[in-house]
């Protein structure tokens, strides 16, 4: 009696131990997976071997031989498929980046909108919302692409803005800037100015922490960097000449051409994303109770200062995370350029270049790996700030 | 609750008068010709049945809510929807609320300093010694560097207490400071309160507690419906209340 009861709990309490069963499984797992991965890999190589089809990196160096419709480094038909690869990831990483920039902007303008107690700007911004997110974005490139730019008209009978800025089928021509004589002066005063303002920022901290005094720091900001950069203009000369689109013969010469394909991919991606940022932030400004709001008025606080101080660092908490997987997808929603022939990473190396090689599980294995990273970065970049600022509780 | 009467006289100064003041919630008339004066030191404690008005009565004296007739004059000054008044007006009205409403994601510390340093441009150091100061008085300085959520609901409002105290207020308004609260805490809250009544500071404060009504105030208001339906003194309002409606009401929260 008295042994089967010391015995019963010790035998029970290896098999039942969560802690050992769980260790159990993650072994089974692993094993599991890489014997998988173990198999896949030795039936394509054995596979590959048979069909006489090269493996391995060795086609990066090989010449590419087709032209690109836009690259952001120098590039001829002579160069390789490397120098491919960088072109696509580059030009990837500028519809993301620039989706993301305007996205976020325009998300946040249109989310504060919808909370506006102007009856028609929240309206407005709703139908903004319902529109923009129940479309897919496939449908939204074709839209811009095909729909409003392909449709601009030719060269001769451009559409016309202040003289310098033309559009028409072939894009967006705006004027570039060149460095002229003044430029580096120009460039230093610019960068004393963003030094200037940094340390009247802190110094206008510390003086409020110290005597209280509140310090209009915005506005000398915008003075510093109105002031110093134009008294620079004025004694060294024009910092830059501007090279403006002039119309020769059948085509324009000069300035600065946005192809329509990253028009209209930057356009879409942009107004889609914008959409589900705009009710991130929405729900994130409705998240911070209206008592806090109340608290913050029956201490005198002004309504700036309680947005400030009270609401936004609150709604960013919320707003952080939604925030995230809306920049992941607008990165993998990138690659719906394939679809207008805008030369993304995925048209460009995961389409053009395995075509042409035949390797399609280097350049797919590479491309993958590639999204991943960007993405992984973009998730770190946001967890790491959201812990920052996360909420202490019990 | 102690029976002891806190026995401190209120002053002559009128701190607040509202002169039949009428407030409409669409066609629902909230507030039906409230009149009422507070003197300095002077301690009121609100009571009658829910949605009778108690609250919106109290939000109206810092202009949570806007009443659309009458008069309400704060220490000499009208309630109109002039901004600065509305902020001078604040500036002296603190409110303790019912769910605390401390900003979750600033320290204790940082909770009782934010308006001195942001409203009266207090240098850190000094604000940081008047909280420290109220923080002592409420008898949590211990808990000075941690954040709300860390704290217990007694504890929370004890800050919130503090946090209204450190804009050196000339009025306390108090919205059912202990509804929300367990059992056990209400005592400390309670206790925080009277300590605060003991020394002079003119508060009003809806709630129903009614021993702390009996030891605390001069005075207590019932209201009923959005009417003022009977004040008097502790003594005469549980002794003797005149009205039908406030028999029934006592009858109901005495048992
Ligand atoms: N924003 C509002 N819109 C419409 N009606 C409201 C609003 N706020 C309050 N009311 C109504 O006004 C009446 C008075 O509300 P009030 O909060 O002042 O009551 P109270 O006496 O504090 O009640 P309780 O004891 O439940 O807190 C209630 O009937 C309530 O439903
Ligand atoms: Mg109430």
């Amino acid at each position: 009696m008295q042994t089967t009861a010391r015995v019963q709990p010790a035998r029970s309490s290896l098999l039942r131990d969560p802690k050992f069963r769980g260790l159990v499984f993650q072994i089974l797992a692993v094993f599991t997976v890489v014997g998988i991965g173990w198999y896949l890999f030795q039936n394509t190589q054995s596979n590959l071997a048979q069909r006489g089809i090269t493996s391995g990196f060795g086609f990066l160096n090989n010449t590419a031989g087709f032209g690109i419709l836009q690259s952001l480094i120098d590039y001829t038909e002579t160069d390789t498929y490397g120098r491919v690869f960088v072109i696509g990831l580059l030009n990837t990483l500028l519809v993301s980046g620039l989706g993301i920039f305007f996205a976020t902007l325009i998300g946040f303008v249109i989310g504060i909108a919808r909370l506006s107690p102007n009856w028609l700007l929240s309206r407005l911004a709703t139908v903004y919302i319902e529109i923009f997110r129940n479309i897919p974005p496939l449908l939204q490139i074709f839209f811009w692409y095909f729909a409003v730019l392909r449709a601009m008209p030719a060269p001769r009978a451009s559409y016309e803005f202040f003289d310098a800025i033309y559009l028409n089928i072939r894009g967006l021509y705006l004027p570039s800037p060149i460095p002229a004589d003044g430029f580096n002066v120009f460039a230093i005063a610019l960068l004393a100015a963003c030094v200037a303002i940094v340390l009247v920022a802190r110094w206008a901290r510390k003086r409020r922490e110290a005597t209280g005094q509140l310090f209009p720091t915005p506005a000398v900001a915008i003075g510093l960097l109105v002031a110093l950069p134009g008294l620079a203009a004025l004694v060294a000369g024009n910092p830059v000449t501007w090279s403006v689109p002039e119309l020769r013969g059948f085509n324009f010469v000069g300035g600065l051409v946005v192809i329509p394909e990253l028009v209209a991919l930057t356009l879409a991606l942009t107004l889609y994303t914008a959409a589900f940022i705009a009710e991130n932030v929405r729900s994130g400004i409705q998240a911070v109770s209206h008592g806090q709001t109340e608290a913050a008025r029956s201490l005198g606080l002004r309504p700036r200062h309680i947005l400030r101080l009270v609401i936004i660092p609150q709604a960013l908490r919320v707003i952080i995370p939604p925030l995230t997987s809306q920049y992941l997808n607008l990165a993998k929603n990138s690659s719906l350029a394939a679809a207008i022939g805008y030369p993304d990473l995925v048209s460009l190396f995961a389409g053009t270049v395995l075509n042409q090689t035949g390797q399609a599980i280097e350049t797919i294995a590479i491309t993958m790996s590639v999204y991943l990273a960007i993405s992984l970065s973009i998730s770190l970049l946001m967890n790491w700030y959201n812990k920052r600022i996360a909420l202490v509780e019990r | 609750m102690t029976e002891k009467k806190l026995e401190s006289a209120a002053g002559d100064k009128l701190m607040i008068r509202m002169e039949s003041v009428n407030k409409w919630y669409g066609e629902f008339h909230v507030l039906k010709d409230i009149n009422l004066d507070v003197r300095q030191g002077e301690r009121i404690v609100l009571c009658g049945p829910s949605g009778s008005g108690k609250s919106t009565t109290i939000r109206c004296i810092n202009r949570l809510e806007e009443h659309q007739a009458g008069r309400i004059i704060v220490d000499g000054v009208e309630l109109t929807s002039d901004l600065k008044q509305i902020e001078a007006i604040r500036r002296e009205v603190g409110m303790v609320f019912q769910h605390f409403n401390l900003f979750p994601h600033l320290t204790v510390l940082e909770n009782c300093t934010l308006a001195p340093m942001w409203v009266r441009h207090m240098p850190r150091r000094e604000a940081e010694a008047v909280a420290m100061h109220f923080l002592e008085r409420v008898r949590i300085p211990e808990q000075a560097l941690k954040y709300p959520g860390q704290l217990s609901g007694g504890q929370q409002q004890r800050v919130a207490i503090a946090r209204a105290l450190c804009m050196k207020p000339a009025i306390m308004l108090f919205d059912e400071p202990t509804s929300a609260l367990d059992p056990e805490m209400v005592k400390e809250v309670l206790d925080t309160m009277i300590e605060l009544a003991e020394s002079g500071m003119t508060m009003l404060c809806v709630t129903h507690e009614m021993g702390f009504a009996r030891t605390v105030a001069h005075r207590i208001i019932f209201m009923d419906r959005g009417e003022i339906v009977e004040q008097a003194a502790p003594d005469e309002f549980f002794s003797n209340p005149k009205s039908e409606r406030t028999r029934t009401f006592l009858g109901q929260i005495l048992h």
